[in-house]
């Protein structure tokens, strides 16, 4: 296995950084897709298709960089992830289903959006680092 | 599992900090292990090993968990 010789702080900086980089590209891309056919191209279809594609692309690229963040991670911080990934990943599941449910059976009078799951799931893993640190001080 | 790092630490007077860096990982995860609150991994147990110049299991000791 190759060795870097870099300390493992500039490392973890340095993949914090591409992976922050990453996943502003890919926000500007899903922003352009979600605003720019009504105020930028009047709904061009081959624009529009075109930045969905881009948006995947760069999407894919930044689970690439998630995966080498990750990675380059020491054994602790890395459970730390492993942790809060499986909590978020599991809230998102239970309460979206949920959540969908209370939209199909209109128990809820609003719909059930996929941005309201994406906030869960932020939500959760940002609160379930922030508690797995805590608990390995 | 129980282990001596902190013992092998003051032997050499060295502070978490110092021995985070020799074994490339954060303080934080020495202060895990340290505290019993956290299992290293087997590389990271070899590279304690190495570190210490001793063997793993006179490091690290199975407290049948």
């Amino acid at each position: 296995m190759a060795h870097d010789t870099r300390s493992r702080v500039s490392r973890n900086l340095h993949d914090t950084r591409r992976l922050a980089v990453w996943t502003l590209a890919w926000l500007v891309t899903l922003a352009l897709v979600a605003f720019g056919p009504v105020l930028l191209w009047d709904k061009n279809p081959l624009i529009t298709g075109a930045l969905i594609v881009l948006n995947l692309g760069i999407g894919s690229g930044m689970i690439i960089a998630n995966i080498r963040f990750v990675a380059g991670l020491d054994d602790l911080q890395r459970q730390i992830q492993l942790e809060a990934m499986g909590i978020a990943l599991g809230v998102g599941l239970i309460v979206g289903l949920s959540y969908s449910m209370l939209d199909i059976t209109d128990l809820v009078a609003w719909n059930a959006e996929i941005s309201h799951l994406v906030f869960v799931q932020g939500f959760t893993y940002l609160g379930a680092v922030l508690l797995a640190s805590r608990r390995y001080q | 599992m129980k282990n001596r790092l902190k013992v092998l630490r003051a032997e050499r007077d060295w502070t978490q900090a110092q021995l985070a860096d020799a074994l490339d990982v954060s303080r934080q995860t020495i202060n895990a292990i340290e505290k019993g609150k956290f299992d290293p991994s087997l590389p990271l147990a070899f590279r304690s090993a190495r570190l210490f110049n001793c063997r793993i299991e006179d490091i690290f000791e199975d407290d049948g968990d």
